[in-house]
Order: structure tokens, then sequence, then C-alpha cells
């Protein structure tokens, strides 16, 4: 197990792992932290992925953020850089859940005059959104009308009157990755993925309805149209069954292929391919598609929460319109150019619970953003206070544009379950005047606000590193979950 | 009929008192980790179906029973387990129908299982995928060991 002295302090935010740490590390990787959750994360085995994750071919870094926690291949909260020219492209390093993300939607509706309202609108979004274990209650797509999810993400439901042109806008890369290939992507995975658009699934996944907390930058918060005690809904979830199968076939389809290319692996869920490869393109190609879809389904919800809100308010408050603030995904790689040792570089750029954090005036931002820099969303654990800060120059210069993603656990879900029960956390979240609606409340008890890090923890440390900056905190009214 | 209820520690008892194979839930911070041991390759993958049913807390129906044969082919043994295990999700999600019985035969990197089962009742929790994270099958005390990390 690595300890504080396999670390050299940079700042009171920033350390790095020292060389002696593992000899096969060929690449310095950057832990972002306050000394408190640095140790945190030395109780599991966070940073010896980490290292694995560095010593693979072609890295240019790998950071890690505050909320991170022990996953499998690289840690959840890690960005492994790799570079075009010679690196590797990983699917284990992006996840299973192919695009999950967040998206925030803000309004005008005050949380006094929908104070009574509440408990209609949990049930009306628990009824609409469909949710819980397994594939039911998703739309019904046609192989064709999959393949069009595929190729045209969030644009899709455009098409079908479920977005307008503002939603696309407030999307990262518009909600439609370039490159998308439906014929990169297995039988199994459509057959999945057929019968699973507009659902939310079950595990950390849910749609919570927050009031603004306390505004920290007014500039940005105006020009994301957050307005101090409004309503805002935020909807956290991915590419379901589809995503899922797609790195299920390349994990395990890139076993024989790393033999074939020599790559030595230090844990086999590192499998990777070079990305200049037929087989690193075929993955590319695939994983954009399932992030496409994953673009989609969150729009599809999205479709479903506005109906949701019209359900629940209509004739008591006049102005319902949910506006998107932006919609970020957490697990994906993408080609970003970064400078590496003072050299522009193109690298494919590795986020598993990691979001990107551009600063102001980078490329892609809609116009009404380069200004603020890109909007970075931050659920907390269930029941605590989510976060909206904004991407940062430092974070260009030390994080390879990159932020946090969330909570981040601590407490393992055979501890969770053990030690909470899901019916009192219920009662006491609705005691604190939060409504829940949840599939299974051995799944809830799993999700318990103790078995995650402190939120507000993390966000000092990124903001401390100057990688995030604050805009504004959300405290969360109603939980919608699987 | 076979309920895969109650408490996965239970069974790890049971198992430890009175058979050479079993499953244990072991800590992981984000996702699910089991541990499973049997005398041979055949056992340990019954044992690790078995194991992964009982972490998605998995009920299933009376009456009547369902016939399927599986063939799958592998890289190695650790890559034919993940192929078994996602076989298994795939066709709960899909046809939701889980299994309880099982005759496996391995010839190299190739399995063929014969297995029985029925509609699953209910099931709680929901795995995304079998994972392939320091994944070795191993010998130890004249038994087989491994441990299965699931995205959840």
């Amino acid at each position: 197990m690595a300890s504080l002295h396999d670390f050299v302090k940079i700042s009171d935010y920033e350390w790095e792992l020292a060389a002696h740490f593992r000899p096969g590390e060929r690449a310095p990787v950057r832990f972002f932290a306050t000394r408190e959750l640095l140790e945190d994360a030395l109780n599991d085995l966070s940073i010896e992925q980490a290292a694995n994750a560095a010593a693979l071919p072609g890295v240019a870094g790998v950071v890690v953020m505050p909320d991170v926690h022990q996953g499998y291949g690289l840690p959840i909260g890690g960005v492994l850089a790799t570079r075009v020219s010679d690196g590797v492209i990983s699917p284990g390093s992006i996840g299973y859940d192919i695009n999950c993300g967040v998206r925030l939607l803000g309004s005008t509706i005050q949380y006094e005059e929908a104070e009574p309202y509440l408990d209609h609108l949990a049930t009306a979004l628990n009824q609409r959104c469909p949710s819980g274990v397994g594939a039911s209650g998703g739309l019904k797509l046609s192989n064709e009308e999959l393949d069009q999810v595929c190729r045209e993400g969030a644009r899709w439901a455009y098409k079908h009157g479920m977005a307008t042109e503002q939603d696309l806008r407030h999307i990262e890369e518009g909600g439609r990755l370039e490159g998308a290939s439906a014929e990169a992507i297995s039988a199994r995975a459509k057959e999945r993925g057929r019968t699973q658009l507009g659902t939310l699934g079950a595990g950390n996944h849910f749609i919570e309805v927050q009031v603004v907390d306390q505004i920290f930058d007014a500039n940005a918060a105006q020009a994301m149209g957050l307005i101090e005690g409004a309503l805002c809904l935020s909807i956290h979830c991915g590419s379901r069954g589809f995503g899922h199968q797609v790195c299920t076939d390349f994990v395990q389809s890139f076993q024989a292929a790393a033999r074939k290319y020599g790559i030595h692996l230090p844990d086999r869920e590192l499998v990777c391919v070079p990305f200049d490869s037929p087989e690193g393109e075929t993955y590319l190609g695939a994983m954009r598609a399932a992030a496409n879809y994953a673009f989609a389904n969150r729009q599809v919800l999205t479709h479903l929460a506005r109906q949701a809100f019209d359900e629940a308010l209509a004739g008591k408050i006049k102005n319902r319109h949910l506006h998107l603030v932006y919609d970020i995904t957490h697990n994906i790689a993408k080609i970003e150019t970064h400078r590496v040792n003072g050299q522009e570089m193109k690298l494919c750029v590795h986020r598993k619970g990691a979001t990107r954090a551009f600063g102001p005036g980078a490329p892609g931002l809609p116009a009404e953003y380069s200004a603020i820099g890109q909007p970075v969303l931050v659920p907390g654990s269930m029941g605590t206070a989510s976060w909206v800060l904004v991407g940062t120059p430092e974070a260009m210069q030390r994080s390879f544009g990159s932020s946090c993603h969330g909570a981040g656990r601590v407490m393992s879900r055979s501890k969770a379950k053990h030690s909470v029960r899901g019916e009192e956390l219920k009662r006491e979240l609705e005691q604190d005047g939060i409504h829940v609606r949840a599939g299974s409340m051995a799944g809830l008890a799993e999700e318990a606000p103790e078995a995650y890090k402190n939120v507000d923890l993390v966000i000092e440390a990124v903001s401390g590193a100057k990688i995030a900056r604050k805009v504004a905190r959300l405290r969360p009214v109603a939980v919608i979950k699987g | 009929m076979v309920r895969l209820e109650g408490e996965v520690k239970d069974y790890y008892n049971e198992s430890m008192n009175g058979s050479r194979s079993g499953f244990e839930e072991i800590e992981h911070t984000a996702d699910w980790a089991l541990s499973v041991w049997a005398p041979d390759l055949p056992q340990l993958f019954v044992q690790a179906a078995q194991g992964m049913y009982r972490l998605m807390d998995v009920v299933l129906a009376e009456g009547e029973r369902q016939q399927r044969t599986l063939e799958l082919e592998g890289f190695d043994h650790e890559s034919l387990l993940v192929a078994f295990l996602s076989e298994l999700l795939y066709i709960g999600e899909s046809e939701g129908v889980g299994f309880d019985r099982f005759e496996i035969t391995l010839e190299e990197n190739r399995l063929r299982a014969q297995m029985e089962g029925a509609p699953i009742v209910r099931q709680k929790k929901e795995i995304k995928a079998v994972t392939f994270h320091n994944l070795q099958i191993q010998e130890r005390d004249g038994l087989l060991w491994t441990t299965i990390v699931f995205d959840v």
C-alpha cells in the first residue's frame, strides 16, 4: 500500500507520486487533494491503480481527483492521458457505463412557490422517468432508429421533438460525438440498446430536484441562468445496457489483441491496444456510438422530466420552463490537444469518474460560456449538496483540462448495506424536507450519505488547486432513485 | 425450488463447515467483489454463478423449469469465466431467466454448460458488468481460488 511518504508535495492541494513507488511507472501521477483527502485515498487501492495505469505504453500523464476511490483498472476519479502518436486506448479506463454523466437544468420557479407541490412533483417524475433494475419502460427502437441514435446522439431527440436548439448547444460536444460507428457495435449490444433509451437505471443514478442555495460567482451564475432560491433539476445516468455491453465486448476481445501487440498489462482490466491500430479505431467508433446513445438518453429523460413539471405544476406556477444549463460526461475518452513538457501534444484523454473542465475561451464552448469557462457539475451524495463550478486556465495547464465528478465513496457497498437501513434513511431524508422515491430500500442504503466523502471538502480541494472555480451550491429537495 | 436468498455471509459459513467450495462477498469501496473457491474449475464456475445471483438478490419462480445449453470460447480460463458470467447477466436482462443447476465441462479454452433454471420473480440489484480487474484463478491448499470484481 502507498503511504504519505510516497508523495512529493507540490502545494497544499497538489501532490506527485514519487518515482520510486513503482519501477514500471513511466509517466507522472499527480494527485489533487488536501492532505486529509489524500490520507483517505491511502485506505484503499486507488493509488496503486493509478500507478498501474501510468505504466501503460505511451502515457503522457495520470491525474487523480480528490473524489478518487478504488475501482477496477483505472481508479474512479482518474484521468489517463495517452499520446495519440504512440500511446494506447483502454476501454476499461473509460468504464462500462460509457458517457455516464450529469446534466443540470435551471428554472425561475422559486422554492417557496413550489414547496406545497413537491411531493406531487416527486411522484410525477418517478412515474414518467422509468428507473430501476431491468430494461423495461424505455422507447422501443428499430435497428435503423438505434443506428440513428448512435450517429446523432441528442440530435436524434431534437429531430423527434424532445429537445430545443438551446439544449443541444449546452451539451458537451453539442450532444453528438463525430466519428461514431454503429457498425462497430455487436448485435447483442444493439439488442440491449433497442429497449432502454429513456431509462435511468439503478445504482448511483438519480434524478434530483434542487434549490440554488448559495451563489459564489454572480456573473457566471447569471450566464447559466441560476437564480438564488430557484428550483433546478439534475439527471445522472449513462448509456445503460448498451454501453455496458460495448465495453464488455471490447475488454474481452482486447485480451487477445493486447498479447498480439506485446503489451504488458499490470492489471487485465487495463487491457488496451495501440490508439493507432484497426482494433483501436473500431473501439473508438463503438465508444462514440455508446456516448451518443447516453447523450440521447439524458435528453429523452429531460423531455419526460419537463412533462412531469408541467403535470405537477400546471395552473399553479406560470413559468415552468426548465432550461439546460449544461450536460457533461464523466466516463469517456476524448481526443484533445494539451501542453506536455512545454510541447503541444495530441492526446487521448480517458476520464473515468472525472469531468472535462475547460477554461474560458477553450474551443468547443458555446458563446455564452466562452468568457466564464465550461460549467462543471458535481453532484454530492444523496441528501447532501451539489455544486456548480467552472473550468479554469489552471486546469488546462495542470490536469489535462479536468476536474472532479462527485463526492467519491469511502465505505464499501457491503458495509453500507449492513450498517444503514434503507427505510430509516428514507425517513431521515424526509425529516430534512427531502421527498424520496426509491425502487429498492437495499439500493438506497448502499447510497447512504455516510458511504461517501463530504462533497464540500472535495470542492475545497479542486478550488484550492484552482482546477475549477465555485459558482453555486445546490441543496436537494426531492430524490428519485431506481 | 432453490431460493437464492439471505446473507452471503451465512452461506459462506455454511460452506466452510460443510464443503470445499463456496463464495464470500468481500469489501470493495465502489463495486462488489466476490471471493470464490472450489476443488476444480467446473465447480468454481458454478460457485461464481451462484455468488453473482446472490449479490443481485435474485429469486427464481417455482413451477416450470427451463433448460439451456451454452457453448463459449475464451482466451484463457479467466476470460471464459468472465464470458460465462456475462452470458448469465445477459440472459437475465433480456429474457428474465436465471439458473440454479449447472453441468459444466471445460476443454482447453472451450466451455459447455448445461443449465436448468426458471423465470426471475425478483431481483433487487443490478450488475453492470463482470470485470477482469486483477482476475486470476490460483491454486492454494489443493483448491482453486479467484476474486471477481463486478461493476455496479
